[in-house]
């Protein structure tokens, strides 16, 4: 830009480009500042207040009670632990079947395939949650298709813990498929020649070669699918038969039970649990390599 | 490290100045049944012009407009009749609508037992002016100036209606028929697995009605006052039934689909869920066990600061005329609050059936009620559990 055309102003941004910086972040600031941490900020400060068990109305007083209940009663810990089963599990499923897809997908299938592969893969995301989650229980009630294909009615798993582990492994599958297919998409054909070339047979060059390169794009898939699961109330409530999760406390306590500050103490949980796995995938070194 | 800090500092900065800015005049509403102040907030003195909508409220079942079943519609005379649009929402469960109550957005709720006086002490709705409901005079006497409807003789709303949770069954499959709760609470049931039950914190109260009759040594009077053994005897029946229990419900659509396609055989439901599951063509059929039931008394209340009074007034009375309370009360499966009603009913012994007006009968029913640490049958010499500690329980007994 001239400054001699553009007056005064210009060369004012020119000479300050601290201000210049200012004035192009603000409104990003702002956004992540107040919307955003602001929003945190305000779920941790009524984490600490109460309700009066009564009139329901929200005692603004400061109160360890929410976490010395979330600490001392054992359903709490018990709830904590399946839910973070239940997001591990989907993961791993999500892993295990999202791999193999995914190089099929890059790899092995025609280029003209590849681009309908991928469509194939994102067509689930443009149906609704929830039409989704309400076939499944069609899907897996007693006499539904999964029995009859199980030979008759209660064989199939029914409602339950593993009715809502297959359930999210199939809602999250396409987040973990992406990520992965963007990584060996990435990874040169060369290399894998070369490999080969060099005496390296197809499971040698796998283990070798592939795998390595395909941590970084797992770890990415695994924080959508962990962290999805970890927050899931809405699967669990129509497949999850008597099961709950945390999601379910924080619903239960926000709809039903209209205890906001208790919900919030339920809801640092999985914020707490996330920000360990965070650290962990980024100790690993898988983040720096995306 | 100084970088982390200064985060921190921002991060908190942020939230003190989202909550001082969303904060202002809201006072923690600290009057208890303790104390036993309620909130003043004026009656509505004269009837206006309607606003033309009404925010409604309800139970399933309460506000018919046509679109669950063509013949089941008393919102459409009441639409053309007022010009007050309706816009219904359901809640599931007494607390749901306590919460959503408390949002500001609905004129008119037709509150239970265990959620009216919460609301009352609350400051969420407000006393109701019966001078302008025309149907009020021809209410039951039974059902009117009651502990959960009234206080210090200050009507707060317009009786609905009232009946008994019931257990319904599959009739292919739950064979001889239950009479007893006991089916439900049995461990060894042949049913396990299949057993559902309703998901909500009142449902201890079912437990203790069961103990009440089975276990009369606990010395329980009243189902929702309960001291701490009873409470945990009540709780412990519970964790074992949580063993044979296939899923809770609280949509009752979902209740429906489930005894529909036989994931659920046997539980407590309600009439009207009984109704449409035998439209659904579902072998089913209900029982009101001999032990008696828990129940509910509605009532119709009017929002503290309603933004469309008028037709919320307007509703309150349509929703207890003759006609319409007795089309609602045939399709909940419930006894009619207007004695006129019973003239209106296709089936002509629905009253009866139902037994309106057989006050001894009621006397078997447990309306739900809110527990409070002041037991609600009168003993001084212990405190009970209140709600937030049955609240509790509930998500322990469900593990």
């Amino acid at each position: 830009m001239d400054a001699g055309v553009d007056g005064d102003q210009g060369v004012s941004m020119h000479r300050h480009p601290r201000w210049q910086l200012a004035a192009l972040l603000t409104a990003p600031v702002l956004w992540l500042v107040v919307a955003y941490l602001g929003a945190l900020g305000v779920l941790m400060v009524s984490a600490f207040w109460t309700v009066n068990g009564f009139t329901g109305g929200i005692v603004r007083e400061f109160s360890l009670a929410n976490f010395r209940t979330i600490l001392g009663e054992e359903v709490y810990r018990t709830v904590t632990l399946r839910s973070v089963g239940v997001a591990a599990a989907v993961t791993v499923i999500c892993v295990v079947v999202a791999v193999p897809m995914a190089f099929y997908m890059a790899k092995v299938a025609s280029a003209r395939a590849r681009p309908w592969l991928v469509i194939a893969v994102l067509t689930p995301l443009w149906a609704s949650y929830l039409v989704k989650a309400y076939a499944w229980r069609v899907l897996l009630g007693n006499g539904g298709p999964i029995d009859s294909l199980l030979g008759g009615p209660g064989r199939g798993p029914g409602y339950g813990l593993t009715a809502t582990v297959i359930v999210l492994a199939y809602l999250w599958l396409p987040y973990m498929i992406l990520p992965i297919h963007a990584g060996l998409d990435r990874l040169p054909d060369s290399l894998l020649e070369a490999s080969a070339d060099l005496g390296a047979r197809a499971g040698h060059t796998l283990r070798r070669i592939v795998l390595p390169l395909l941590v970084p794009p797992v770890a990415a898939g695994s924080i959508f699918t962990f962290s999805l699961s970890l927050g899931d109330y809405i699967t669990v409530q129509i497949v999850g038969g008597k099961t709950q999760l945390i999601g379910n406390l924080v619903y239960a306590n926000i709809g039903a039970a209209g205890n906001l500050p208790f919900a919030a103490a339920l809801a640092t949980i999985p914020v707490l649990i996330m920000v360990i796995y965070l650290i962990a995938v980024r100790r690993s070194g898988a983040l720096e390599e995306l | 490290m100084r970088a982390d800090s200064r985060w921190t500092t921002a991060v908190l900065v942020a939230g003190v100045l989202t909550l001082a800015a969303c904060g202002g005049g809201d006072e923690g509403g600290g009057s208890g049944p303790g104390g036993l102040s309620v909130p003043r907030i004026e009656k509505l003195a004269a009837l206006g012009a309607g606003e033309g909508e009404v925010n409604i409220v309800s139970w399933a079942g309460y506000v018919e407009d046509g679109s669950t079943d063509k013949t089941v519609d008393w919102v459409s005379p009441f639409e053309s009749e007022t010009g007050c649009k309706v816009n219904n929402k359901v809640a599931a469960t007494s607390d749901e609508m306590v919460t959503l109550m408390k949002t500001g957005e609905y004129d008119v709720v037709s509150a239970s037992g265990d959620a009216s006086l919460r609301l009352i002490y609350g400051g969420d709705v407000a006393p109701v002016n019966t001078g302008l409901i025309a149907n009020y005079k021809d209410i039951f006497d039974g059902l009117k100036d009651k502990p959960w409807n009234a206080v210090n003789g200050v009507a707060y709303g317009v009786p609905h209606g009232r009946g008994a949770n019931v257990l319904m069954y599959r009739t292919d499959i739950v064979k001889p028929a239950p009479t007893s709760w006991g089916a439900v609470f049995d461990p060894d049931s042949p049913f396990k697995g299949r057993i559902t039950a309703y998901d909500s914190p009142i449902y201890i109260a079912d437990a203790a009605l069961y103990l009440m009759k089975s276990k009369p040594d606990l010395g329980i009077k009243n189902p929702y006052a309960l001291d701490d053994t009873q409470f945990d005897a009540a709780v412990a029946l519970l964790k074992e039934q949580n063993k044979a229990i296939g899923e809770y419900w609280a949509d009752y659509t979902k209740e429906v689909q489930a005894f529909k396609a036989g994931n659920s055989v046997l539980g407590t439901s309600w009439q009207v869920i009984v109704n449409l599951a035998k439209a659904d063509r579902a072998p089913v059929e209900a029982v009101l066990p001999s032990e008696g039931a828990t129940g509910w008394s509605d009532t119709w209340m009017i929002a503290a600061k309603a933004a469309h009074p008028n037709c919320g007034y307007l509703w309150m009375n349509h929703i207890v005329s003759p006609r319409a309370n007795a089309a609602v009360a045939e399709w909940f499966g419930e006894a009619p609050a207007n004695k006129l009603s019973c003239a209106q009913t296709v089936d002509k012994n629905h009253c009866t059936t139902f037994h309106a007006d057989d006050e001894s009968y009621f006397d078997q029913v447990w309306y739900w009620t809110t527990p409070l640490a002041q037991c609600v049958d009168g003993r001084t010499d212990v405190t009970c559990k209140d709600y937030a500690a049955w609240t509790q329980a509930w998500t322990a007994i469900k593990g």
